[in-house]
């Protein structure tokens, strides 16, 4: 197989000494879609932020294309991101710009296109999202499944080699859900890039992604293809899978005992 | 220890106060420092030029139309005590150019168009505009905050100056038209004694300043607004507050050195 696109080498990261990613590795293949998956709060849109050069890791070293990210300047880390794109949670659409500029921005910003060109452009991406028809309109008139679609056209507008994927399920019905989970396949295969999916919705992901990773506490508690993952008999998959309420993810926060904080203690 | 605890509350926000007017400092040379692009693409400064300027344009020419009435009606009232009715033309113009003009054109700029400011940055930065354009490899600060921080200065002395000619023009309609001081001495008068120089320019020079301080405020606030509904609000209020308090601050200060001896 050839050399991974993304390479995660023993990361480590914490916020003020609060440890959220314990010696993570990962590595991310061309062509394949990959699943970051676990509850809120395990430290997966850390480790998000960690590939997109966000932030740096506090120990080890993500490599994009062989290069580590955390040496990057910031003109280094601009080339790095002209590569790559990233589809927000909700959308993060320009609300000041109508959706045919909000597709043609990065092409204004980045290339010398003459307008003719991205007038083509803007409207072939808008179409592959089954979107042409919205380019008068503003963000604000849009629903929140054609905004995360036309926030996808945004992504794919410099066909990007890397795409990272921040919980592009959030919010959406049954029916815009299907459609995301299918563009994002659709588009991986057919620009030939890397999808990173950090999502919680299993069901969608395990659909259309080649490999998952769970995390849990900050470290990788289990990973493996869609199948093996349903076929696993590991107890935090399991619960994760199934949406157990509890299990090694407890329905309790910790607490003192309850008789004591009810006050009937003998 | 009560003291001990005290004093370290007291420590903690000197440092938290000292940490923002450095990061302030920061901002505003790192908006110096990336404003190539807004003046390469200047259609971005024009863009932006419209939303705080051409949008606070009734708002100034209403207000600079009531003052410069109000003016006209106190300065006959003043003048009429001493016989001095004919140098009202004066009193309205001078009043307007030095000092009426660019301060308050500066407070309503502040209001309408620095919260504005404010608040739409603090919104992008919490729906994660911000963070999607850093991710698009896009400067913000060069894309989003130096357009804005320019528009706002070249607009200030353009909206001084029209706020300044509709009071004029007020202080005429009830001085000359209702009240009946001859306008032959109101214009003349106003023309004696107006310098172009000590007068005109020093005000354009004020609103200058009072622009450059208003939009630094609000930019900055927005931008270190924290990405809540809470956070943006107070932004919104600490650029009116602070603006006008720089606004009244810097007046003073440049009045001493303008005419100082005058």
């Amino acid at each position: 197989m050839s050399a991974p696109l993304v390479e995660v080498r023993d990361v480590n990261f914490a916020y003020d000494n609060r440890p959220i990613l314990k010696g993570i590795n990962m590595s991310f293949h061309k062509g394949k879609v990959i699943a970051i998956m676990g509850g809120s709060g395990c430290g997966k849109t850390t480790l998000f932020r960690l590939i997109g050069g966000a932030l740096k890791p506090t120990r080890g070293e993500i490599r994009i294309d062989g290069k580590a990210t955390h040496e990057l300047d910031q003109q280094g880390l601009y080339e790095m991101r002209r590569k790559m794109g990233v589809l927000f949670q909700f959308g993060a659409l320009f609300t000041d710009m109508s959706v045919f500029d909000n597709v043609a921005f990065q092409m204004r910003e980045h290339t010398n296109l003459p307008e003719e060109v991205i007038r083509d452009l803007v409207m072939m991406k808008l179409h592959a999202v089954g979107l042409r028809g919205t380019h008068d309109l503003m963000p604000a008139e849009l629903s929140g499944g054609m905004a995360r679609r036309v926030a996808l056209a945004r992504t794919v507008a410099l066909d990007p080699t890397l795409i990272l994927y921040d919980e592009p399920f959030a919010g959406l019905d049954p029916i815009s859900l299907t459609v995301v989970g299918q563009l994002i396949r659709k588009l991986n295969d057919a620009l030939g890039t890397t999808s990173v999916v950090v999502t919680h919705d299993v069901q969608e992901s395990l659909k259309i992604v080649d490999y998952i990773y769970f995390i849990a506490d900050g470290v990788i508690v289990a990973e493996g293809t869609p199948d093996e993952i349903h076929a696993s008999d590991k107890p935090f998959v399991h619960q994760f899978v199934h949406g157990e309420m509890d299990g090694p993810v407890p329905f309790h926060y910790p607490g003192g005992d309850y008789r004591t904080d009810l006050g009937v203690s003998a | 220890m009560p003291v001990a605890k005290s004093l370290k509350t007291i420590g903690r926000r000197v440092i938290n106060a000292v940490w923002r007017i450095g990061y302030a400092a920061r901002f505003f040379a790192m908006t110096l420092f990336y404003s190539g692009t807004s003046f390469r693409r200047f259609r971005l400064i024009v863009k932006e030029m419209f939303s705080s300027g051409v949008m606070s344009l009734i708002i100034i020419l209403v207000a600079g139309m009531f003052v410069g009435m109000v003016l006209g009606l106190q300065g006959f009232e003043t003048l009429k005590r001493y016989g001095s009715e004919s140098a009202l033309g004066s009193l309205v113009a001078l009043s307007l150019v030095r000092e009426l003009g660019p301060v308050l054109a500066a407070l309503l700029f502040a209001s309408r168009a620095g919260s504005a400011m404010t608040a739409e940055i603090g919104l992008m930065k919490a729906t994660e505009q911000i963070a999607a354009m850093e991710m698009m490899a896009v400067n913000p600060i060069a894309r989003v905050v130096a357009p804005r921080f320019w528009a706002g200065v070249i607009s200030m002395p353009l909206l001084a100056a029209l706020f300044s000619a509709m009071g004029v023009f007020g202080g005429y309609v009830v001085g000359v038209v209702v009240i009946g001081v001859d306008e032959g001495s109101f214009w003349s008068q106003m023309q004696a004694s107006v310098d172009f120089q000590h007068d005109v320019l020093n005000g354009v020079l004020k609103s200058f300043v009072f622009g450059l301080a208003v939009t630094a405020i609000a930019l900055f606030e927005g931008y270190d607004a924290p990405p809540t509904a809470e956070g943006v609000s107070g932004a919104t209020t600490r650029t009116v507050v602070q603006s006008s308090l720089a606004i009244l601050m810097l007046d003073f200060i440049l009045t001493a050195f303008m005419f100082q001896g005058a």
